[in-house]
C-alpha cells in the first residue's frame, strides 16, 4: 500500500503540466451516481444529535465558522462590529469560543486586521474578482496580492468556471497555481461555486481539480448564485478530499458556504464529517462554515442548552 | 471526538397488554385448545407479552368466521366500499406510526430508523395503494369482472413482520377476500395491533383474522380444508412441504422463499454509491431480507478498492440499542437464527475464506452479531450458496459481464440481484440475463407497493405488489 501511495504521489504531480494528462485524469474518476449521493447525504441528516453530544457540536460549529459579509454596502463600520463579534460572539457568557474567520472584500480587510490584531481570529478575503471571476488573470493576481497585503491570512478565490465548463481544464489549474504563488503564506480557499457546475461529477472533477493545484481548502459557493451548500455536494467533496489524502498524502479542507442557517443544519454537515473523512477534519483547520445568520442561531441553542429555556432574539448582538 | 449520545425513541409510546388471544371475527377471544407462548425482545431477551397459541379447533373457527364474512358481508361489498375501509385503514396506520415502529423494533430487533423511515411508510403506502384498486378492479387486465378466491390463509415471516402483513392482506381485502393470516411466532405483536386498528376501523367481523402460534398452527392453516388460498413467505424449506400439501386441492398458491442474491459491481461504477448499496443490501435489517445482496460480486480489477471503501464505511456502522435512533444495526431476531448465522460464519472460515468485521463492541444480553464479509469466497463456498439470513457478506470476483451473469445465475435461488455500472446499456444486458424476479441498476432493496416482487426458481412463484399483485387474489 505504501508503494502504491508514493508512486501515485509522483505521477500526480506531474497531471498539472498538459491538458491530455489532466484531461485523462479528470475523466477517469469514479463518476457519481446522483440519486445514490443525495440519499447518502439525506441519511446521515436523519442523525440525532442530543444533550451532550450536541453541546459539543454546537461549540465546534461556532469555531467553524467564516464569519461573512460580501455587500457592495459595506463599510469600516459595518465590518469593524463583525469583527468585534467573531471576536466574541456572546458577550454574555465568556465560555463561548470565537468564531474561525472573518470574511470580507479585499477594500474592508485593513478595518477588520485592526480589530482582529493579537487575536486567532483569522482574516479571510474574497479575491480573483469574486464573485463572476471574469476578469483578467493579471487583475485576478493583483486583487489577490493587495489583499495579503492589507493583512488577509486566508484568501478565498473563485475558479474560472467559463474555462471549466468549456473543458479547458489546464486555464483553470494554471489559475490556481498562479492564485497560490500570489497567496504566499495566506491559506488558499478554492470556490468552485458548484450551483454553476451543475452535475456532482463535475463538482468531483473540480475538487480534484483545486486540490491537484495546491488549494489548502476546497469551497463549494460564493454565495452570489441561487444554489449554494447544499449537503450531498458537500457531501462528494468531503469524498474528495478523503481520496486525495489516501492517495498523495496531504490533507485538504472543506468549506461550505452559502445557505446553512440553522443549527440543525450545521450540525448534519458536521456528522456528514464525522462520517465521511472521520476526526481529522473536525478542527477549525480543516472544515468551516461560510455563513452570517448561523452564527445567531448557534448561540441562541447554546443558550438553550446551557439555561434550559430560549431567549429572545433581542438577546443576541445583530452585526 | 464526536461520540453521539444516547438517542432512544421513548418506549411509552406504545401500550403493551401482559397477554394476547386470539383475533377471530372481531374480537380477542381465548384458545380453545391451544397453549401460549411468550415474545421477547431480542435486544435484552425480556418477555414483552404472552401470546395465545392457537390450535386446529381454533384455526377452524377463524376460517368458518372469514367464511361467513366472505358470504355475507365482504364479498357482495361493492368495492368503492371496500376502499372506504382500506383507506381508512390506512390513515389510521399513519396516525399510529410512532406507536407502530416501537413496538416492531422492540419484537424484531430492528433499528427504530429502519422501523420509522421504511417499514411503517411502506406498510401504509401498501393500504393506499391497493385501497385505490378496489373499485377499479375490471380494469386490472384481468377481465371485465374478475372475482375474488374466497377465504385466504397467509403465513408471514419474522423480518418485516408488519411489512408482510400489509403486502398479504391489503391486495386480498381490495380485490374481495377475507384473511386468516398467522404472523411469525417471533414477531406476533404488530400483527395484534393491527388487530386493533381493524377494530377501530369498524372493519366488519370476520374479514381479518389473526391466529398466533407456531408451526403446527401454521400447518393447522395451510392445510384446513375451508381455505381457498394459500400465500406464504418464509424459507424455501417450508414453502415446499406447502406445496405439497395444497397439491392436487383447488387452493391457489403463492410463495415468497429465500434468496441468494448477487450484487454485481463493474469496475466503471460509481464506487462511492456502490458502495452504500452493498451495505443497505447485505447490513439493512441485520440482513434478514429475502432479497439481501448477500453475494457481492465485484470485478477484479477493482475489487481491491471496492472492499477497503467498503471495510472504510462499515467501521461507520453503528450497532446496539434497536430504539436509539442512531442506531443502524440492531438485534438478530431469535436465538435460533443467530445459532444458524453463526454456523455458516464459522463453515466459512473452516473453508479456509478470510473473514473480516469491524472493530464492534456487541451487548450482554439479547442476540447479535456484527456485520461480517468473507473474502476469498468462491462458487464452492457454502456461504456463498446457503442462505445465511444475517449480517454476512460473501465476496467474488468476476473478469468479464458473461462471466457475471454466470455466476450470479449458479444458485438454486432466484429472487433479486442489483447491478452497479455508469452503462445504461450494460444494465440491461445484464438485467435480460440474470434470472431474478427483481433487478435493481444502481440502486439496490428499493420498494414500492406499485411495483411486483417476487421469484424464479426455489425464491417461489406469484408477485407481490402492483397490478400482479391483485392476480394472486383473484379468480383468474
Amino acid at each position: 500500500m505504501t508503494a502504491t501511495a508514493t508512486s501515485a504521489r509522483s505521477d500526480l504531480s506531474e497531471l498539472g503540466r498538459s491538458e491530455t494528462a489532466l484531461r485523462t485524469f479528470l475523466h477517469g474518476l469514479p463518476g457519481v451516481d446522483q440519486v445514490g449521493a443525495e440519499q447518502r447525504a439525506a441519511q446521515l441528516g436523519t442523525r440525532s444529535i442530543k444533550t451532550t453530544a450536541k453541546a459539543q457540536a454546537i461549540d465546534l460549529a461556532i469555531r467553524m465558522v467564516d464569519l461573512t459579509t460580501l455587500e457592495g454596502a459595506d463599510t469600516p463600520g459595518k465590518v469593524r462590529a463583525l469583527a468585534a463579534k467573531a471576536l466574541r460572539p456572546d458577550p454574555a457568557d465568556p465560555s463561548c469560543p470565537h468564531v474561525g474567520a472573518v470574511c470580507v472584500y479585499p477594500a474592508m480587510v485593513p478595518y477588520v486586521a485592526e480589530v482582529l490584531k493579537g487575536s486567532k481570529v483569522h482574516l479571510a478575503s474574497v479575491a480573483t474578482a469574486f464573485p463572476s471571476g471574469q476578469a483578467p488573470l493579471d487583475v485576478k493576481l493583483a486583487d489577490t496580492r493587495a489583499a495579503v497585503e492589507a493583512g488577509a491570512d486566508e484568501i478565498d478565490m473563485v475558479i474560472n468556471r467559463s474555462a471549466f465548463l468549456a473543458g479547458r481544464y489546464k486555464e483553470v489549474y494554471d489559475e490556481i497555481v498562479a492564485t497560490k504563488e500570489a497567496c504566499g503564506d495566506a491559506h488558499l480557499k478554492v470556490i468552485l461555486e458548484t450551483g454553476e457546475l451543475a452535475t456532482y461529477d463535475n463538482v468531483r472533477r473540480a475538487s480534484w481539480l483545486a486540490m491537484l493545484a495546491g488549494g489548502d481548502f476546497i469551497k463549494t459557493s460564493t454565495g452570489k448564485v441561487p444554489v449554494a451548500a447544499t449537503p450531498p455536494v458537500t457531501l462528494v467533496m468531503l469524498e474528495a478530499v478523503r481520496d486525495f489524502r489516501a492517495a498523495t498524502g496531504r490533507q485538504v479542507g472543506v468549506k461550505p458556504a452559502g445557505g446553512i442557517r440553522t443549527t440543525k443544519d450545521a450540525i448534519k454537515y458536521l456528522v456528514m464529517v464525522n462520517e465521511t473523512v472521520g476526526p481529522d477534519w473536525l478542527d477549525p483547520d480543516w472544515f468551516r462554515f461560510g455563513a452570517s445568520s448561523l452564527l445567531n442561531d448557534l448561540l441562541m441553542q447554546r443558550t438553550k442548552l446551557t439555561t434550559g429555556v430560549y431567549a429572545g432574539p433581542d438577546y443576541f448582538t445583530l452585526d | 471526538m464526536f461520540e453521539y449520545a444516547p438517542a432512544p425513541e421513548s418506549r411509552s409510546v406504545v401500550d403493551i397488554k401482559p397477554a394476547y388471544g386470539l383475533f377471530i371475527d372481531g374480537k380477542f377471544v381465548d384458545p380453545s385448545d391451544g397453549g401460549s407462548f411468550k415474545s421477547i425482545n431480542p435486544a435484552t431477551e425480556e418477555v414483552l407479552a404472552e401470546i395465545a397459541e392457537a390450535g386446529s379447533g381454533d384455526v377452524d373457527r377463524a376460517v368458518r368466521a372469514a367464511r361467513t364474512a366472505y358470504e355475507k358481508v365482504w364479498g357482495p361489498m361493492p368495492g368503492q366500499d371496500r376502499a372506504k375501509y382500506l383507506f381508512r385503514i390506512a390513515r389510521i396506520i399513519q396516525e399510529r406510526s410512532r406507536e407502530l415502529a416501537v413496538l416492531e423494533s422492540l419484537d424484531n430487533g430492528k433499528p427504530i430508523k429502519e422501523s420509522r423511515d421504511v417499514d411503517l411508510p411502506l406498510v401504509a403506502a401498501h393500504f393506499f395503494y391497493y385501497a385505490g384498486w378496489a373499485d377499479k378492479l375490471p380494469y386490472a387486465g384481468f377481465g371485465p369482472d374478475p372475482q375474488p378466491l374466497g377465504v385466504a390463509a397467509q403465513v408471514i415471516p419474522w423480518n418485516f413482520p408488519l411489512l408482510m402483513l400489509a403486502w398479504k392482506i391489503a391486495p386480498a381485502l381490495a380485490a374481495g377476500n377475507t384473511v386468516v393470516l398467522k404472523p411469525a411466532e417471533t414477531t406476533p405483536l404488530t400483527a395484534l395491533l393491527f388487530a386493533e386498528i381493524c377494530q377501530q376501523a369498524d372493519l366488519p367481523p370476520g374479514v381479518v383474522n389473526i391466529v398466533t402460534g407456531a408451526g403446527e398452527t401454521g400447518r393447522a392453516l395451510v392445510e384446513h380444508p375451508g381455505v381457498d388460498k394459500v400465500a406464504f413467505t418464509g424459507s424455501t424449506e417450508v414453502g415446499r412441504a406447502i406445496a405439497r400439501s395444497v397439491a392436487g386441492s383447488r387452493k391457489k398458491l403463492t410463495l415468497e422463499l429465500g434468496g441468494k442474491a448477487a450484487n454485481i459491481v463493474f469496475d466503471d461504477a460509481p464506487i462511492d454509491q456502490a458502495v452504500e448499496g452493498i451495505v443497505n443490501g447485505i447490513f439493512f435489517n441485520q440482513g434478514h431480507v429475502c432479497c439481501a445482496g448477500s453475494r457481492l460480486l465485484v470485478q477484479e480489477s477493482v475489487a481491491d478498492r471496492v472492499l477497503e471503501s467498503l471495510k472504510r464505511r462499515m467501521a461507520q456502522l453503528r450497532l446496539g440499542d434497536p430504539l436509539d435512533k442512531n442506531t443502524d444495526i440492531g438485534a438478530i431476531n431469535s436465538a435460533a437464527q443467530l445459532a444458524r448465522i453463526k454456523e455458516l460464519s464459522d463453515a466459512g472460515a473452516a473453508e479456509g475464506t478470510e473473514r473480516w468485521s469491524p472493530p464492534c463492541e456487541l451487548p450482554d444480553r439479547g442476540f447479535w452479531f456484527a456485520p461480517t464479509i468473507f473474502t476469498g469466497v468462491t462458487q464452492a463456498h457454502r456461504i456463498a450458496r446457503e442462505e445465511i439470513f444475517g449480517p454476512v457478506l460473501s465476496v467474488l470476483t468476476f473478469r468479464t459481464p458473461a462471466e457475471a451473469v454466470e455466476k450470479a445465475n449458479n444458485t438454486p435461488y432466484g429472487l433479486s440481484a442489483g447491478i452497479w455500472t455508469d452503462k445504461g446499456s450494460r444494465i440491461l444486458w445484464m438485467a435480460d440475463r440474470l434470472r431474478a424476479g427483481v433487478v435493481w441498476a444502481n440502486t439496490f432493496n428499493k420498494f414500492d407497493p406499485t411495483s411486483p416482487f417476487g421469484g424464479y426458481k426455489e425464491s417461489g412463484y406469484g408477485r407481490e405488489g402492483g397490478r400482479h399483485g391483485l392476480e394472486a387474489y383473484l379468480n383468474v
